[in-house]
């Protein structure tokens, strides 16, 4: 049985702030279309959204539409329409919850969420991204600008990895003016980028404060309302000054010694995507435990900020280069992560890794059975491997993930 | 030699074990290193001009129980992922001095980084081949790409790839690559001249022997197939697509045969046929290899080509290979080949062209369903 442990009732301003800051945001892309004004859309993991800003594009995110229909629990319907238009049930969920909504009627000109203008894939990592972005500019008749990002396999980036992505970021630099009229200015770019970089050091004071005991939020779960605004947002004085807010929130948090549990009494770093269609349920799980993440993998797709990387506004193109290369987690190999894990472990001092295996994605999920022998064999920490899915509710089965987290909590006694 | 005899070697080639293969070549070649590539394109004249033996890692088929890589790899993943791997913790994969996997999909790009964890002994390079296929940038990237796996060879073997040798190689590895085109083109004027199961065979073993070994079978196999004689059958021809990486079953190929179909075209082994014509000797190799990985190039679903559209490639197939329909072929839990099933799918549509979709897994063994879902297509295209 576990203790009696609640969730403590707190949304702080947050997770307001970040409500407010992503609504606006959607609701300029809504008006994007009578107001003429272009858009582009990218993809999350290890993005280059400042660079759409210098080029007065307004980028919009898929994936994140993808996410706010399986918290809504609309995602299934939107799977179901794109399963019958001949994607297979084994195919990425986000991808097709994304194609459903066109199909549906979501998506489009005079809707509430238009076509891009153009596409941007920022191939980082994720191989579906490429399909993904492919199939969306084939359905918008949008412009599809294939980004390729090398794959992290050198200890460093080589030159020719930054020489290649440099001159790929050239090259949408131009295709940008000529689809904005916009002429690009490097010093633009610049601006965007301290206001990035900002950002960047906020996000990453937030994270080493769950190094406290108590942790002031969940690494995981809270962590939601903070990767909004630093892979959206990024790059705008509001996401910087968010940031300074969220900072400021925790460490009264830490001096008050408050956590979001009533009593932290398991500190775990959680690995993979959240379920987001049982947001919710899956939390409560953990929580009733008195299980805090205190570090998470899946709050650094985008980007990883707390090992001390930030954007560099005198080298602008090559400091957005070498953040797309190596300094978030989708570019890099699934054994680089366990070097990631293992660090959370022992710097944030957790006391078991969880695992949350996703059908949806193998980028994250291919090889966590070898994941979960390297943590148990090679380093002794107690890990649990639980499978669902991020974005397709019919992967969920509460009962069994339910006796499966009990029984792990249980042994950890 | 004879048509019958090249068929018998290359079947007891491809049920040899790589590791096997790798060993008996080594001791042919005292001090000789092999290196094996995990689909769908890896560049073989790099590795043959490093005066080693390019091999195939392809998993394990119908012989290899998994009895280690499915605690590694999760049931929604692809079988060649877990059978390659299971390969090396049996031993079987023994006496392969390296591999080289590349960025075909998720899987196959974790699977490379957790083969050098569990096999540190080994050489594992994992090249990033670009997705981007009209920035000028492309070619020089990829060279760079391909002189840094020559430099991995020189490090961890000694082993030095000239400009000379590579050239060298790939004009060898062009004349391997005019007899497999002839091949197919064999086939597509007289498909009874040659089965697929036959001509798949023969395309295995090209994976795991020397490039001068498989020019001269094929020679004689091409001259053979000419007298072959055999009359043509009321069957339908067809083109198999997304077969490009995992293995189809050889009784799954019989199959399709047998319920009436000629395959005149498909993508099986696609990165041993990598190129449309030949590579360019003149100048710096490594651009010229890299430069026609993009400008060269077969369609494949493993690259993104912004010039066409994404069914632009099979309907080419189709026509040229004046097919009737096409059967997609695609390994259970294989993203690439299902994502893009959609978008082929609706290109033939368009195209008027009749499709149908076979799922399969490595280890499949029971083909009636199967036969029964090909047979009634057939039945209905032909006596319509
Ligand atoms: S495979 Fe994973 S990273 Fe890629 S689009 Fe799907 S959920 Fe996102
Ligand atoms: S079969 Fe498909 S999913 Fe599996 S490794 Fe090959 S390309 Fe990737």
């Amino acid at each position: 049985m576990p203790p009696q442990v609640t969730e403590r009732a707190y949304q702080g301003r947050v997770h307001q702030r970040s409500r407010e800051l992503m609504s606006s945001w959607m609701a300029e892309i809504g008006r994007a279309e009578a107001e003429r004004r272009p858009t582009a859309a990218l993809m999350i993991s290890g993005n280059c959204v400042e660079l759409l800003r210098a080029c007065h594009l307004l980028p919009m995110f898929p994936e994140v539409t993808a996410l706010q229909n399986a918290i809504r629990h609309k995602s299934l319907p939107l799977i179901l329409k794109a399963e019958q238009a001949g994607y297979s049930s084994d195919n990425c969920a986000y991808v097709k919850a994304d194609i459903g909504l066109y199909l549906d009627g979501g998506m489009g000109p005079g809707t509430p969420i238009p076509f891009p203008t153009i596409t941007v894939c920022n191939y980082v990592g994720c191989n579906v991204y490429v399909k993904w972005f492919e199939h969306l500019a084939d359905i918008s008749g949008s412009k599809l600008f294939m980004l390729d990002v090398p794959f992290a396999r050198t200890d460093a980036p080589t030159e020719a990895d930054v020489r290649y992505v440099v001159s790929q970021l050239r090259e949408l630099i131009a295709l940008g003016e000529s689809v904005s009229g916009h002429k690009f200015d490097i010093d633009e770019l610049r601006e965007i980028l301290v206001d990035s970089a900002r950002a960047q050091d906020g996000y990453a004071r937030c994270k080493h404060l769950t190094k406290h005991h108590p942790a002031p939020f969940d690494a995981y779960f809270d962590s939601i309302n903070m990767m909004g605004p630093i892979n959206v947002l990024r790059g705008t004085r509001e996401a910087a000054e968010f940031f300074e807010e969220a900072v400021e929130e925790f460490e009264g948090l830490v001096a008050a010694k408050l956590g979001p549990v009533s009593e932290e009494r398991f500190r775990t770093v959680i690995e993979g995507p959240p379920p987001y269609p049982y947001y919710k349920n899956f939390r409560n799980l953990m929580t009733r435990w008195g299980s805090v993440a205190v570090q998470s993998t899946y709050s650094t797709v985008g980007g990883i900020w707390e090992f001390g990387f930030r954007h560099d506004p005198r080298r602008p193109l090559e400091s957005i280069a070498e953040q797309m290369l190596r300094e978030n987690l989708t570019n890099r190999s699934i054994v680089a992560r366990y070097a990631q894990i293992r660090r959370y472990v022992e710097d944030w001092q957790a006391d078991a890794l969880v695992i949350h295996s996703i059908k949806s994605c193998r980028l994250f999920s291919a090889g966590q059975g070898d994941m979960r022998e390297y943590f148990i064999k090679e380093l002794g920490v107690p890990t649990l491997l639980v499978e669902s899915d991020l974005e397709d509710p019919r992967y969920y089965a509460e009962a069994q993930i339910k006796n499966r987290i009990d029984a792990f909590f249980e042994a950890l006694e | 030699m004879t048509v019958d005899r090249i068929l018998e070697e290359s079947r007891a080639l491809i049920a040899t074990p790589v590791g096997a293969v790798a060993r008996q070549w080594k001791d042919a070649h005292p001090g000789g290193r092999a290196v094996a590539a995990y689909p769908v394109w890896a560049p073989a004249e790099v590795i043959h001009a490093a005066g080693m033996l390019p091999l195939s890692l392809l998993g394990g088929g119908t012989s290899v129980e998994l009895t280690h890589a499915d605690a590694r790899f999760q049931s929604f993943v692809c079988s060649v992922a877990k059978s390659s791997l299971e390969l090396a913790f049996q031993g079987l994969v023994d006496g392969v001095d390296g591999f080289v996997f590349s960025n075909i999909c998720d899987v196959a790009r974790n699977l490379g980084s957790i083969y050098q964890r569990n096999f540190p002994a080994v050489f594992v390079e994992y090249l990033h081949l670009p997705q981007n296929s009209t920035s000028p940038s492309v070619g020089p990237y990829l060279a760079a790409e391909l002189r840094r796996l020559a430099a991995g060879f020189e490090r961890v073997f000694g082993l030095t790839v000239t400009e000379a040798a590579l050239t060298k190689s790939i004009e060898t590895y062009n004349q391997l690559r005019a007899r497999m085109r002839a091949l197919y083109a064999q086939r597509i004027a007289e498909p009874h001249s040659v089965a697929t199961t036959e001509l798949y065979a023969v395309l295995r073993a090209v994976t795991l022997a020397p490039p001068e070994d498989s020019i001269a079978r094929l020679d004689v196999l091409l001259a053979g197939l000419k007298d072959r004689g055999g009359r043509p059958r009321d069957r339908l021809r067809v083109v198999v697509e997304g077969a490009f990486c995992e293995q189809p079953p050889l009784g799954l190929l019989e199959v399709l045969e047998e319920a009436g179909c000629y395959v005149v075209e498909d993508d099986l082994l696609l990165g041993w046929r990598w190129f449309t014509r030949d590579v360019p000797v003149d100048g710096d190799p490594f651009e010229r290899l890299a430069v026609a990985y993009v400008d060269q190039a077969v369609a494949s679903s493993t690259r993104h080509e912004s010039r066409e559209h994404r069914s632009a490639g099979l309907i080419e197939k189709v026509r040229r290979a004046r097919a009737d329909a096409v059967i997609f072929m695609p390994a259970k839990f294989c993203e690439p080949a299902l994502f893009d099933y959609v978008l082929m799918k609706q290109g033939l549509e368009r195209a008027g062209i009749p499709h149908m979709i076979v799922e399969f897994e490595e280890k499949m063994w029971t083909f009636e369903r199967t036969r029964n879902e090909i047979e009634t297509f057939v039945e209905s295209m032909l006596f319509d």
